[in-house]
């Protein structure tokens, strides 16, 4: 059986992975893969090989990135989002109506389709994406976040609105494009 | 009690996916549904996106 610290090690790739998604410098996400990597080795007795080593490693992983957007800054500002103003008209319905998806389920088994999401979610405003993804990804609570960020439930719940519509439009034009020309329902 | 626009219900969609929503927006929620194609699939899409956004990293994805 391989050593403690070469198991771990091995798992840095991914934790990585989680911790770029969370974090968009680069830096900061090395960092908190570092931490964890230590915080891990230093605490091998508390593992004890009871739980699946990625699944406490990852949840060391998540407390450090909790620190890591702390330190980054607590700002209350919500701008305009014009570009979820611009999908409905003045009462509030649609100015094209949302298409289907084809086959949906079928794009969790392509690679590609994870690129173009996580090209989606680059696109997003960072604020807008770091609560989509704790919420999300992290699998997080509302009040968790609000606590972590120092915003109102009311200000995160804005902010998954936007995220998910505004993902849900990038995913359409750029992965199911479904063949519709602008306009026509 | 106001019907809901489609900005309105895709709003309540998105935050039944993060709260308990109260039994009135429940209601309005399920009326606007019933007759909205757009915003049911919108509803569809977002839960999609949560499972999606749930595979992210894991399997090399």
């Amino acid at each position: 059986m391989k050593d403690f610290r070469a198991q771990v090690e091995e798992q840095r790739p991914y934790l990585l992975r989680y911790a770029s998604l969370q974090l968009r410098d680069p830096a900061a996400a090395e960092d908190a893969v570092q931490e964890t990597l230590v915080a891990a080795l230093a605490g091998e007795k508390s593992f004890g090989g009871r739980s699946n080593l990625r699944t406490w490693l990852t949840g060391i992983l998540k407390h450090k990135l909790i620190d890591a957007i702390r330190k980054s800054g607590r700002e209350t500002q919500i701008e305009s989002d014009e570009a979820l103003e611009a999908l409905f008209n003045e009462s509030g319905h649609w100015k094209t109506f949302p298409p289907e998806w084809r086959s949906p389920d079928q794009s969790l088994e392509q690679k590609q389709f994870f690129a173009a999401l996580e090209m989606c979610l680059e696109g997003l405003p960072e604020k807008t994406a770091r609560v989509f993804l704790m919420r999300e990804h992290m699998g997080l609570e509302t009040d968790e976040i609000c606590k972590d960020l120092g915003v109102t439930p009311t200000h995160v719940w804005v902010l998954l609105y936007r995220a998910r519509m505004a993902l849900r439009k990038c995913l359409e034009m750029n992965w199911f494009d479904v063949g519709r020309k602008p306009g026509r329902l | 009690m106001k019907l809901l626009n489609c900005k309105e219900a895709t709003s309540l969609a998105s935050q039944g996916l993060d709260r308990r929503l109260g039994l009135g927006e429940r209601i309005l929620l399920r009326l606007h549904l019933a007759v909205c194609d757009g915003c049911s699939r919108v509803t569809r899409q977002f839960a999609f996106l949560r499972k999606a956004v749930r595979q992210l990293g894991k399997d090399g994805r």
